[in-house]
């Protein structure tokens, strides 16, 4: 019985959830409104108890959802003391019509004899009638529109339209008048009061509905912005975003390719499995089943230049490639600047923050020399890599004019899979001044510019998709 | 006579839910009840998540002994299949049976003329070796048949592999499921089904969306009194109240492993059985190794026991009063 009335309100809710993050399907928006159903919505706490039960999912969604409600359904308008201290608000009635005969005319009416009928909000303005503006208020925002607001720079002209809808020229006039007549001079003030309150409540609701509303939208609008924004340059304020978002990417891809996929490999029976198959034919092999073979996932080697200049890049990197141990059958991160280190073990035990300022304090800083680096490299870890193995290098192959030692990367490409180079340069200065790039290039399977979260987004997307392909 | 109807009375309303899960021993927040409440309701599952020991499975077990169903019950773990938590078919039964019946076979087929006619006399004859007789139900499937519903714990889902959760989503969305060799099984009354875990790894979406999601975290002081008190009716009042909050307090602490309600109703049990009437430093000492499990722990703990000491007499003190 509760439904036609529930409806509305929930899917408003509905929609101020979505965009305070949390994803709604339609399914579950069904499930919140039979949900509400059986709880009744007289109850707020159990109310809420209800719905986060069906639309929160995860406890950060959960800590987002109790924000949203609160916010909600916390908007009641007029809650305090109405404008017109005179006229006792002790009467305040349930929501009666904008128009209702009884409250508003029993209270304002009686006095005001002779001049103008006034209009009906300013009836309610002197009547002090809460609930019967309340409901104007939000009939008047329901009817222009008031939730697809999106930016602050609207709350004027929306707060404008409500007042407009409610009835602001009819009052203005009103007020116009009674200022002609000596008389009513006073009701003139008490009007123009009133006014000045409802505008300040408008406004009020307003600003609510931005809050609901266009989170999502700014959210959004942000989190592109970051995505494009070169991670070289990034706001202090902006890394920790930054991070939430890496981690956000990493999972969906790593949710796509963590299914381990398996190929049938012709030729050679399974018989243990063939015999459980054909069970119900009494074992006789009607349908037989082949030895399968997993595709393998990709087993990592990254190494990262940590000197000044890539530092950052090599920060979200290594953030995204742990983000990704699912999709991956293995990873070991080395870092290098004059000499190389290995760092799995730090980031594997630390938080990715902590480990970086780590392994910086370990080597970062120094002026980088790839041609030391890869001999440490080769001397320590070249045999660990194997077939298998995909090694991504991050630098900008600036070695301040040291011997670049080509020749060892060349016999690493010889021994991996393939060498994967990202370089957070833009590939119109590859190859001018100390930069090696150009000659470490053609040993390369891929040389990619990588400055921004997008292009790292796109490199391990293609080189998973290449695994799982 | 109806079953369900029955299930619809004793889960009535959000109260009847508290009073019952109270009267099973279980002391219920009002959110655990809605959660039971509207998972009957909707006939949805539940997600229950938090931490270890808050009593998630507790919940399934008290659920069952309110409204007087069986409680079904699966361990998930990794490398869990179908044929453990669906069904088997009996091969050894099966093997024997065609053994002891190759005698009765024979004059059946003996008379046939030709391999067909054998083949279609066998036809006549039916699925008899894969039929309900040879089939080993495992708990999904009992839960389904049971004939006046059932609770069924599918408990640590996180634990198992992503295939068998894909797997779930047919029994928890229409309470079905499909045996090729017999046909599709569905229930006659809708089990009431929680799923536990402990975030080991993020489940799946789609399994998520088809579930109410509860999340019990640690409880507040007042409900972790009376839980004690409901568990533990030997502590005094004034034990009890010291316990909850030096372990209130504890929680506070930076620990790798913070103590859950289980282990405040141990340490509550352990005290009594030391006939403590109220808590002092070298007793704390003594049974920390109940609430915490890690040596680290412990020694973060220790230096901290006289000051949490110290505040949980005080905040029992005005507690009482």
């Amino acid at each position: 019985m509760t439904a036609p009335l529930a409806a509305p309100v929930l899917r408003d809710f509905l929609r101020a959830a979505r965009s305070a993050g949390l994803r709604v399907s339609t399914a579950e928006g069904l499930d919140a409104i039979r949900a509400a159903e059986a709880v009744g919505l007289a109850d707020r706490a159990t109310l809420r108890d209800a719905l986060s039960l069906v639309l929160a999912k995860t406890a950060e969604e959960k800590r987002r959802f109790e924000e949203c409600f609160a916010l909600f359904f916390g908007r009641e308008g007029f809650r305090e003391v109405p404008a017109p201290p005179r006229p006792a608000a002790e009467g305040a009635p349930e929501p009666a019509a904008p128009e209702g005969p009884g409250a508003a005319g029993g209270i304002g009416g009686g006095d005001m004899g002779g001049g103008a009928t006034p209009s009906p909000l300013g009836r309610m303005l002197l009547a002090g009638d809460r609930a019967g503006l309340a409901a104007a208020m939000e009939q008047a925002a329901e009817a222009i529109g008031l939730s697809n607001i999106s930016v602050f720079t609207q709350v004027n002209m929306y707060a404008r339209r409500i007042m407009e809808r409610m009835g602001l020229e009819e009052l203005e006039d009103e007020i116009a008048a009674l200022r002609r007549d000596p008389a009513g001079a006073e009701r003139a003030a008490r009007l123009e009061l009133a006014r000045d309150y409802l505008r300040g409540e408008v406004r009020e609701l307003v600003q609510r509905n931005l809050l609901l509303f266009a989170r999502g939208e700014t959210e959004r609008w942000r989190e592109e912005m970051l995505r494009q924004a070169r991670l070289a340059g990034l706001d202090r304020r902006d890394a920790e975003r930054m991070r939430v978002l890496v981690r956000a990417i990493a999972r969906r891809l790593a949710t796509r390719y963590a299914r381990v996929r398996r190929r049938d490999r012709r030729g050679q029976l399974d018989a243990r499995r063939t015999l459980r198959r054909n069970m119900a034919w009494g074992g006789v092999p009607f349908r037989t089943v082949w030895k399968q073979r997993k595709v393998e996932k990709p087993r990592l080697f990254v190494l990262c230049d940590v000197s000044g200049s890539v530092a950052a890049v090599a920060e979200f990197l290594l953030l995204f490639v742990y983000s990704l141990h699912e999709a991956l059958s293995g990873v070991r991160a080395f870092a290098f600047t004059s000499g190389t280190i290995e760092v799995s073990e730090i980031l594997e035990r630390e938080p990715i923050e902590q480990a970086i300022a780590q392994i910086m304090g370990r080597i970062g800083f120094g002026s980088s020399n790839y041609g030391t680096s890869l001999e440490d490299f080769e001397k320590g870890w070249m045999q660990a890599v194997d077939r298998r193995t995909t090694v991504i290098v991050l630098g900008d192959g600036r070695g301040n004019r040291t011997e670049p030692r080509v020749d060892i990367l060349q016999r690493l490409a010889g021994r991996a899979k393939q060498v994967i180079w990202l370089n957070p340069e833009h590939p119109a200065s590859w190859g001018s001044g100390d930069s090696d790039m150009l000659r470490y290039a053609p040993h390369c399977r891929l040389v990619a510019h990588c400055a921004t979260l997008a292009q790292l987004e796109r490199v391990i997307g293609d080189l998973l998709r290449d695994h799982a392909g | 006579m109806n079953d369900g109807g029955m299930l619809q009375r004793r889960v009535a309303s959000i109260e009847a839910v508290e009073a019952g899960l109270g009267a099973a021993g279980y002391i219920a927040s009002r959110p655990i009840a809605t959660a039971i409440y509207l998972a009957q309701r909707l006939e949805k599952p539940v997600l229950v998540e938090g931490p270890a020991g808050v009593g998630k499975t507790e919940l399934a077990k008290a659920v069952a002994r309110w409204l007087g169903l069986p409680l079904v019950r699966m361990q998930c773990y990794e490398g869990l299949d179908e044929s453990k938590a669906l069904y088997e078919w009996k091969y050894g039964k099966q093997l024997l049976y065609t053994q002891i019946l190759k005698d009765r076979l024979a004059p059946v087929l003996g008379e046939a003329a030709s391999l067909e006619q054998a083949i279609e006399r066998l036809h006549g004859v039916g699925d008899v070796f894969f039929s309900r007789h040879f089939l080993e139900p495992r708990p999904l499937l009992r839960a389904l048949e049971a004939p006046a519903g059932a609770v069924l714990l599918i408990d640590e889902v996180d634990k198992s592999d992503q295939e068998f959760e894909a797997f779930l989503l047919e029994l928890l969305s229409d309470y079905q499921v499909t045996i090729p060799e017999i046909g599709t099984v569905r229930a006659a009354v809708p089990p009431l089904v929680l799923l536990t875990s402990n975030a080991m790894r993020d489940l799946g979406d789609a399994l998520k969306r088809r579930c109410l999601h509860l999340h019990i975290g640690f409880p507040d002081p007042k409900l972790e009194a009376r839980i004690v008190a409901s568990r533990v009716p030997e502590a005094a009042a004034g034990l009890r109240r010291q316990i909850v909050a030096f372990v209130q307090g504890l929680r506070r602490l930076d620990l790798r492993k913070l103590p859950s309600v289980s282990e405040t109703i141990d340490w509550a049990q352990v005290l009594v059985l030391l006939h403590a009437r109220e808590l002092g430093a070298d007793l704390v000492r003594e049974t920390l190794n109940v609430l915490l499990k890690f040596e680290s722990d412990i020694r973060a703990a220790d230096s901290q026991i006289a000051p949490l000491l110290f505040r949980a007499r005080e905040e029992a003190a005005t507690a009482a009063a």
